[in-house]
């Protein structure tokens, strides 16, 4: 490498051909790596004087030299929490790598896949060459690239043409705790051919001690003519984990395309969420929840792409933040010059609940077509005093009038989602972390993540 | 004992003095009504009972059955028995009436020791105070008085009444906004829970309510004290000749008259 503005790069370099090593001979996909490392070694990760990344500062990543996360076994008591009735199926990574002994594939219908990323590569290299890594963005994107510079392994689904699953297929990706900050690149491709209906939960935990780790997912879905694809991501993991996640969505014509994220956990989250409306006729809806306490920072940006007419895009985020919580909302919506009848409205609705919590809210809309309509809105509030004494006037007490109000407020959320399995399951999550949060003692103030990181990491 | 003891109550909001020394003594079974004209501090002294702590106590002191009732706050006052009908009932999205009501009927049963009730036991309960109330079933699946017209959410602050079946019963201006078929079916309500054991606070600007629901006592409260106490007559009289009327008594007796006219008010 001539330049890098990438610190650490002799590790980055010795991780980087480690990883190679391991990851087959596919020449496109041998290419597609090493363009991706060359260019996030030309640009580094970002900084806040980027604007994509004006509120979220990630220099504590740019310091810390991470390695890949080491193999490691997950126990049949360790798992049983994340055991979810009623899906389709549910595919297990441990450190980024697929655990088949975990993983419950064998009752898929006809003409659905669930695989091993890797073992497709393996067995079907020109069925994944048609798609994966022709939508994320690795030019934009440092993390993009860092993340297909070191694909390896991840969740295939794909959905054959007119078939339809209604259960969920379940996602899991679970970090260990691990003596040096270690870190994963989840890259999960979702196809659903022309005419069919899709659902998947993905979900990243944490099992055993906290241990500084990075999971950098990339997750491209591509949904064909008439598709429908909801698409549900959990984020839950402990607080010294940084989370980065990509969910790029190809919505072909007239497809049916949601996002739903519930973000719990993680220190320093980013959320991304970018759908290309490229057909006539498409619909997205992006949904989302995002709840902080302590010195979490969650940060969603979502990036709307009206590429094509008549295409509708709902954005609704709603953040509760505690504490000293930092959350972003940054929505992004482009409408290109051949996108007219664009109809694309967002919003995004903030509950502050305490003085230190904060929140940035950005709309940033670009359009270059001109017969379009374009909405945004977002507030910023407190609990409502009146609305809180009304409840407790009738005998509830604060603790659960409270709770009462922010299960309301998290509740739009979820009424919004169609796949009453994964329902059930974010409903639970938001409860036991409603719980958390009121029982959650204070922390002093102090450092976020991003600094203390690195404090610890040297 | 009285149910219901008010001494010299002084309350500031934001520094200004709003409440400047109310006397009220109101008995088990007795019916009061606070009539007043715009700005008096009704609402104030109906929210300091039910314990809202927006306000600043500078004097005096408020007992319920001998207990001091400023010492508690809104969901203990509420589970000792203290029930208010707001003026304006607040809308909350996402919270279900059914489900509210149950889970508040419910706490208040925790507080005083006894089983809480499933929602099988409740609804037989609840059916029979939707018709005592003649409302509709749709409405009570809507989230709390969300989309409710002015008349449903008076309404359904006197549904939670019945089913909460409170000690002392504030009603804050149930009556406005509510039409003579509306008001009707409320005061039916109102006088329904009517008993012995139960007393009743009726916060008016009207006579009208209290052809309805008729009380024992009539108070004028102006600017922040009660300058008349007399018998429903008074009512009448206020109807006729304005607060005016009522209001140069005070000015012109003083402090000495009002001790005269709260023993007229509160036979112990
Ligand atoms: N939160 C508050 N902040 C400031 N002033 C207040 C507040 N609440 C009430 N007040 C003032 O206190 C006074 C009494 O108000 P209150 O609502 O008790 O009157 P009321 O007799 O109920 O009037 P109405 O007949 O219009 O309902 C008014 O001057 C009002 O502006
Ligand atoms: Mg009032």
């Amino acid at each position: 490498m001539r330049e890098t503005a990438v610190e650490h790069v002799e590790s980055w370099l010795d991780s980087f051909s480690e990883a190679a090593k391991g990851a087959g001979n596919l020449p496109w996909l041998r290419r597609l790596r090493e363009d991706a490392f060359a260019r996030f070694c030309e640009t580094g990760f970002p900084t806040t004087r980027d604007e994509d990344w004006r509120f979220t500062n990630v220099s504590a990543i740019a310091r810390t030299t991470f390695r890949p996360a080491g193999a490691a076994k997950v126990t049949a008591a360790e798992i049983a929490p994340y055991r979810v009735d009623g899906v389709a199926a549910q595919i297990v990574f441990v450190n980024g790598r697929f655990a088949p002994e975990l993983s419950q594939l064998n009752r898929l219908p006809k003409g659905v896949t669930v695989a091993s990323l890797r073992e497709r590569m393996e067995s079907h290299p020109q069925e994944l060459e048609q798609h994966l890594g022709r939508y994320a963005d690795i030019r934009r994107d440092p993390f993009c690239a860092l993340n297909t510079a070191f694909l390896s392994d991840g969740a295939y689904v794909h959905v054959a043409r007119g078939v339809v699953v209604e259960a969920p297929v379940y996602l899991l990706y679970l970090s260990t705790e691990e003596s040096t900050p270690a870190m994963t690149h989840p890259r999960n491709l979702i196809v659903a051919d022309d005419e069919s209906q899709v659902s998947v939960i993905e979900d990243y935990a944490s099992v055993g001690r906290e241990s500084v780790v990075l999971s950098n997912a990339v997750t491209e879905l591509i949904a064909g003519e008439s598709a429908t694809a909801q698409h549900y991501l959990i984020e839950r993991e402990h607080l010294k984990a940084f989370n980065v996640q990509t969910l790029r969505i190809q919505q072909g014509r007239s497809a049916n395309v949601a996002s739903h994220s519930l973000l719990l956990g993680g220190g320093l989250v980013r959320n991304n969420v970018h759908p290309v409306l490229a057909g006539e006729g498409g619909e997205c809806l992006i949904n989302g929840l995002f709840l902080g306490t302590g010195r979490q920072h969650l940060d969603n940006y979502m990036h709307v792409e009206h590429a094509s007419p008549h295409c509708g895009s709902r954005q609704f985020y709603n953040g509760i933040l505690d504490q000293q919580a930092h959350g972003v909302f940054h929505g992004r919506i482009v409408v290109h010059k051949d996108a007219q009848k664009t109809d694309a409205k967002q919003t995004n609705r903030n509950l502050l609940l305490s003085d230190d919590a904060q929140i940035d809210t950005k709309p940033q809309l670009e359009i270059y077509a001109d017969d379009v309509k374009c909405t945004h809105g977002a507030t910023i509030g407190q609990i409502e005093e009146n609305a809180l004494f009304y409840l407790r006037s009738r005998g509830l007490s604060e603790a659960e009038a409270r709770k009462l109000l922010l299960l309301a407020f998290a509740e739009e959320c979820v009424e919004r989602m169609h796949s009453a399995v994964a329902k059930e399951l974010m409903e639970r999550l938001i409860r036991e972390h409603l719980l958390f949060l009121e029982q959650a003692p204070r922390v002093p103030s102090g450092p976020r993540i991003t600094e203390r990181a690195v404090e610890e990491v040297g | 004992m009285s149910l219901l003891e008010i001494k010299n109550l002084h309350v500031r909001v934001d520094g200004n003095e709003i409440l400047k020394g109310i006397d009220l003594t109101v008995n088990a079974g007795e019916v009061h009504s606070i009539m007043g004209p715009n700005g008096s501090g009704k609402s104030t002294l109906a929210q300091v009972l039910a314990r809202r702590d927006a306000y600043e106590i500078t004097d005096g002191s408020v007992t319920l059955d001998g207990k001091d009732l400023l010492a508690m706050k809104p969901e203990e006052a509420a589970c000792e028995g203290v029930f208010l009908a707001f003026q304006y009932p607040v809308e909350i999205p996402g919270i279900g009436n059914t489900y509210f009501l149950r889970s508040a009927l419910n706490a208040q049963r925790k507080y005083r020791g006894q089983e809480e009730m499933d929602a099988m036991d409740f609804l037989p309960l609840f059916r029979e105070k939707l018709a005592l109330l003649e409302m509709d079933d749709k409405l009570m699946s809507r989230s709390l008085n969300e989309g409710f017209s002015g008349g449903e959410k008076k309404r359904n602050e006197i549904l939670q009444m019945a089913i909460l079946e409170p000690k002392l019963a504030i009603l804050d201006e149930t009556d406005s906004g509510l039409d003579i078929d509306a008001l009707r079916i409320v005061a039916n309500g109102v006088n329904s829970l009517r008993n012995p054991e139960r007393a009743m606070l009726v916060v008016t600007h009207y006579q009208r309510l209290l052809n309805y629901i008729v009380p024992d006592f009539v108070h004028v409260l102006v600017d922040g004290r009660i300058v008349r106490s007399g018998g429903k007559e008074l009512a009448l009289e206020l109807e006729e000749k304005g607060y005016s009327w009522a209001e140069p008594e005070t000015a012109g007796v003083g402090a000495s008259a009002a001790p005269a006219l709260r023993r007229d008010g509160a036979r112990a």
